[in-house]
């Protein structure tokens, strides 16, 4: 099983996709697919438990030739950073799927989770694949699925948004192709053989301005499905007009494709690019922290102020990102594994609201706590872990994401922290509008509250939301050394890691591959 | 001496488990057995405490007892661990946390006895208690921030702990937000002092350690970190410029007023300046801030109280104008006497704010001091607890907070801070002023409470009163703890505290009795002033008030602070979200660029249209066909070339 374990869990979503769609019993499809959600589940713990933490390259790799013409190939690995990205979006998938089920979704079932479960094919397509144009394909199937969900069970300007993200996400990608493509030709010229692998093409070298274009390309792709500010018009209308499990994919797991990708590719392709660069993604960072939070705070509706909310988030992992020191990078890494919890949990009581009380305008809601304690105590909770508050999973990440950027750039840190006032204001903001104050008198009659079949999918988030929080040090030991080794990549020298005040990481240079100009 | 404690562990986690029960159980076993837990699990806290205190007391001074519950967040060399200490320090605080805490978890039975939510509020009280006791025993600075925060979110739930009433609400979010303020500044202090003790080769962020290394920091970096961490403290301790969140956290149930907003978590900006008073010591300009914010706290906040007539905000400005008293002193470098001050003061203050919330109580929530009066009849008991307190408060010798207040003053004349010193012996007389007024508004005079209500007015139930009789005597005669120098057994708190915060070389004996002479002859103006105006002539102050009708005004109007803040800060936070960004430039200049390859989306969106009303995975195929033909027109090109 060993063997083939990263193709099983890639696929078996597929197959159950395709399974769910020849399935004559319509009635049983939200259980055949929600069984075959944890199957990758499953094969994701039992890749955490077997996975070597120690080693830091690349394990349970596959390696076949799949266009051998073109040097594409079919090669997938797992490292300590992906790892445990991949048993997140299973449990997510499964989270969403679990939430979809009791009433989110209530017209045709069996296409949602057709495309639900293509959609984890392809994320986790993306996490694993070593390949570039393995990953290009997988990054491109996301697309579709996200798209059609958008489309198809959104609220009412669904198909505009749907549109608009994919004209930006694909306007991106196409520019990575190109990127990829001339890659793949530059590798011909230089090793004599085209081809698409990762670690090969680590070999490759670039003049100055090759290098800042390639980069760019890449960057482009990545920032826009980030997104980085300015790139990030598409989000609030995709993440507030999907149906709220779709923003549970597309805001939990489906936002930690692009961070995770400049992490796995274009950072160690092009490291001297990438630490020219830093100053332009740090101040994009900061600027994207301050205008997500200011503008989730001029939101009434509750899904686009979770929305802006996402791109401030975005913001804090870019930042950690380009600190490009071990804090930074660990600090973003445990963000794109925790973000997911908390942000599922709040849209989909987000949803829950809506489906309950008819509206997710902030202005008409109100007293939900008298009339849905238990809904409005998870959503504390996971409020909580949005706003940073220590002892809860997302304080550490942001701990050590400032704490990176500190010491690269203490100003970056320094205005970057002011999110930290803004989240707090934005978000207890709307859990006051919504929870606390007296309910509105129609609601009286309806008094619902989270029963037992929404509570389940609330429970493992909430859990990890907790344990993650007391807990960090068991995962941010396996991230460590593939960490470590990327960064060491990067800088070709692993004492740059730190990057301590008395230290000057630019006087060195960094040798790299990029660095025979 | 460092002695392994494993018993510190159940010390901090019988709150916790407190939490756990009220949350999952409270409601389902009803309101004897949620009484019971809350109030048992402090108890055992306070119980293991005092254990813990007994057997440092028994170990050479400087020694500490500590436990290790585990790695907390380990990345590369960083190593930040839970992991607890119990030293002098922690000892005194965790005794007052957890022992004042008890007195007002049991007061808390009576006064929550009819609200329907008593499991809710108990896992709130439990899950302070928890965070309180986490931030004293933490035993680096990360762990400290942990609590820090923890009880800024207990502070939050249960000033909102009313919800239903949107004021309420409202006050909660302001004392979360104002706190946030604070500890963003707190955090980016954590991250110079991380960086310039990593620089040298320490990771932990340690108190211990990095007392030992304090050596290795230039005075420079210890200013910048100290000034952070001391605004963070402005923020928890109610300090200018952040206090403007207290007065309106009076909105809470009385008992939490008298835990979380007078007898602890406010005075936790005071413990950490102790805490961290081998870096504060390197940085003097931080240090007269420090002693300055704190003086000019205590007189400004002590005007504010002359002129307000909710009973419970008259505390509170009290509660800041004290906390002002102990920044003074440690700002002189008299840490000892601020931590003295932080025990009197949570005796008296706790017993202040349980008197008054017991009037409360009695009068049907009612917290206006201008239809209270003559109550003394009806709750003599009440009056005797409260007129303790407010002799304690007061400073009049022999009372508790004589003890502390006047270490502290001595300590400000002597290190030559004598503008401080005159700006705090005023304070003090103007603190005898409010606190008797309120005294004197509440139990004399005619009644001004309608004469039904009047004759409902009792004394309140066994569980309120016993922890006021309790309070009371320690308001009385808890100032033992720490007499002047050469009076009997002497300042044993003072000692006991000083391998941790230093001491101060004491005035000689002359130069002690006159300066108290001096203070406690202001307090007695202050005091001869509050019975001329509120028990000789009654109708002295509203005179007054209408002579110097703008002051008057100023004062009630607590200098228009509120009302400075909204323009400066909020005002133009919103401005800037919502009428700029949000109107402007998110939806016009950057959709506008997408929006502009409007034809493509017309015509893409009418696709979909179709998409819906079709055959989907007919579609699909199609979509995967069209990506599918684009990538293979660029490798095909590319590849020719």
């Amino acid at each position: 099983m060993a063997d083939n374990l990263l193709s099983l869990i890639i696929f078996t979503p597929l197959v159950g996709a395709i399974t769910i769609a020849l399935l004559a019993d319509e009635s049983i499809v939200w259980s055949v697919s929600f069984l075959f959600s944890l199957l990758p589940l499953a094969l994701g713990f039992y890749l955490l438990a077997v996975f070597n933490p120690d080693n830091n390259g690349f394990q349970f790799t596959e390696h076949y030739s799949w266009i051998p013409q073109f040097g594409i190939s079919y090669h997938v690995g797992v490292d300590g950073i992906s790892a445990f990205l991949v048993a997140v979006v299973a449990l997510l998938v499964s989270v969403a799927l679990l939430y979809a089920g009791c009433g989110d979704i209530r017209r045709r079932a069996r296409e949602f989770c057709f495309f639900v479960l293509t959609l984890e094919t392809g994320m986790l397509g993306t996490l694993l694949a070593i390949d570039l144009f393995l990953f290009y394909v997988f990054w491109e199937l996301v697309l579709i699925p996200a798209y059609f969900i958008i489309g198809i069970w959104g609220s009412e300007r669904r198909v505009y948004a749907a549109f608009k993200f994919v004209l930006y996400t694909l306007l991106g990608s196409l520019l990575m192709l190109v990127g990829i493509i001339y890659l793949g030709l530059a590798a011909r010229k230089q090793l004599g053989a085209i081809t698409f692998d990762l670690p090969t093409l680590y070999q490759l070298t670039f003049s100055k301005s090759e290098a800042r274009w390639l980069f760019a390309a890449f960057a482009l792709g990545f920032g826009v499905k980030i997104p980085i500010w300015p790139f990030h018009s598409w989000l609030p209308d995709a993440y507030s007009e999907a149906p709220a499990s779709g923003s549970m994919l597309l805001a939990g797991a489906m936002f930690q494709m692009g961070v995770y990708a400049f992490l796995r590719f274009a950072i160690p392709l092009f490291p001297t690019v990438a630490q020219q660069a830093t100053p332009l993604f740090v101040a994009l960072a900061v600027i994207g922290i301050l205008y997500g939070g200011l503008l989730a705070l001029a939101q009434s509706d509750l899904k686009r102020l979770l929305s802006y909310a996402s791109i401030s988030h975005a913001g804090f992992m870019v930042l950690g990102l380009f600190a490009l020191n071990r804090y930074g990078v660990d600090g973003t890494v445990y963000q794109l594994i925790t973000h997911g919890f908390a942000t599922s949990a709040l849209f989909a009581l987000t949803g829950l609201i809506r489906l309950k009380y008819g509206t997710q305008n902030l202005l008409e809601l109100g007293g939900l706590w008298r009339l849905a304690p238990l809904m409005a105590a998870t959503f504390m909770v996971a409020m909580l872990s949005s706003v940073g508050l220590p002892g809860l999973d997302g304080f550490v990440g942001e701990f050590l994401v400032l704490i990176g950027a500190y010491l690269k750039l203490w100003q970056a840190a320094a205005v970057g922290a002011l999110g930290l006032i803004l989240s707090a204001v934005y978000m207890l903001r709307a859990y006051e509008r919504a929870m606390f104050g007296a309910a509105p008198e129609s609601y009286k009659r309806r008094a619902l509250d989270l029963n037992r079949k929404e509570l389940a999918p609330m429970v493992p988030l909430v859990a990890l939301i907790l344990v993650l929080g007391i807990f960090p040090t068991p995962v941010l030991r396996r991230v460590e050394p593939s960490l470590v080794a990327l960064l060491a990549h990067v800088y070709s020298a692993p004492a740059q890691l730190d990057s301590l005040p008395h230290e000057n990481p630019k006087r060195s240079s960094p040798s790299g591959v990029a660095a025979r100009e | 001496m460092i002695v392994e404690f494993p018993a510190l562990n159940l010390l901090l986690l019988m709150p916790a488990i407190g939490v756990a029960f009220n949350l999952f159980f409270g409601y389902r076993l009803g309101r004897s057995a949620v009484n019971t837990v809350s109030v048992g699990v402090v108890a055992i806290a306070f119980a293991l405490s005092v254990w813990a205190t007994v057997k440092l007391a028994t170990m050479p001074p400087g020694s500490c007892l500590q436990a290790q519950l585990g790695p907390w967040i380990y990345a590369g060399p960083l190593r930040l661990d839970v992991l607890l200490r119990f030293d002098a320090l922690a000892a005194v605080m965790s005794l007052v946390v957890s022992g004042v805490g008890c007195l007002i978890h049991i007061y808390s039975c009576g006064y929550m006895g009819e609200d329907p939510d008593f499991a809710r509020y108990f896992a709130y009280m439990n899950l302070f208690t928890f965070s309180m006791l986490l931030l004293v025993l933490a035993g680096n600075l990360l762990l400290m921030f942990v609590g820090w925060e923890g009880v800024g979110l207990c502070s939050y739930l249960l000033i909102a702990f009313w919800y239903d009433n949107p004021l309420f609400a409202f006050n909660g979010r302001k004392a979360f937000v104002v706190n946030r303020i604070g500890d963003v500044g707190f955090l980016l202090g954590i991250f110079v002092l991380f960086s310039a003790f990593a620089s040298h080769g320490l990771w932990t962020l340690d108190f211990a350690e990095m007392r030992e290394r304090a050596g290795l920091i230039s005075p420079a970096i210890a200013t910048i970190a100290c000034l952070l961490l001391f605004f963070g403290a402005t923020g928890k301790s109610a300090q200018i410029p952040l206090y403007v969140w207290l007065p309106d956290a009076m909105v809470g149930p009385t008992p939490v007023s008298a835990l979380i907003h007078a007898a602890t978590m406010v005075t936790a900006g005071v413990y950490v300046v102790a805490r961290l008073n081998f870096l504060f010591a390197l940085s003097p300009s931080t240090m007269e801030a420090v002693a300055t914010i704190g003086t000019v706290t205590a007189f400004f906040a002590a005007t504010i109280a002359l002129a307000q007539s909710d009973i419970k905000r008259v505390l509170a400005y009290s509660t800041i104008s004290q906390i002002g008293y102990m920044f003074l002193g440690a700002g002189v470098g008299a840490f000892g006497a601020a931590i003295f001050h932080v025990v009197t003061h949570a005796f008296f203050k706790a017993l202040l704010f349980l008197g008054a919330g017991s009037v409360i109580h009695a009068l049907g929530g009612e917290q206006d001091m201008n239809r209270m009066g003559g109550l003394r009849r009806r709750m003599p008991l009440t009056h005797a607890a409260m007129l303790a307190g407010t002799l304690a408060i007061s400073a009049v010798p022999g009372f508790s907070g004589f003890f502390s207040k006047d270490e502290i003053l001595q300590a400000a004349y002597t290190s030559g801070h004598k503008t401080l010193w005159l700006i705090a012996v005023v304070t003090a007389g103007l603190t005898g002023l409010y606190m008797f007024r309120l005294f004197f508004l509440t139990f004399y005079g005619k009644p001004r409470l309608s004469e039904e209500r009047f004759a409902e007015v009792h004394e309140p139930p066994f569980v309120m009163a016993m922890p006021l009789v309790v309070l009371a005597a320690l308001s009385v005669f808890g100032g033992l703890i720490g007499l002047p120098e050469g009076v009997l057994w002497g300042n044993q708190i003072g000692a006991f505290l000083a391998p941790i915060t230093g001491r101060v070389s004491a005035a000689p004996a002359q130069a002690v009795m006159l300066l108290s002479a001096i203070t406690s002859g202001v307090t007695f103006i202050g005091i001869i002033l509050a019975l001329i105006g509120y028990v000789v002539i009654p109708t002295l102050p509203e005179r007054l008030a209408a002579w110097a009708q703008g002051l008057y005004r100023l004062l009630w109007s607590k200098y228009y602070v509120d009302e400075l803040y909204d323009f400066l800060i909020t005002r133009p936070v919103l401005f800037l979200s919502s009428a700029i960004l949000g109107r402007n430039v998110d939806s016009l200049a950057i959709d506008a660029v997408v929006d502009g390859t409007g034809e493509a989306v017309q015509g893409g969106a009418t696709a979909v249209r179709r998409v819906e009303t079709g055959n989907v995975q007919h579609y699909v195929l199609i979509y995967l066909g069209g990506v599918l033909l684009i990538v293979g027109y660029y490798l095909l090109s590319a590849l020719r070339h």
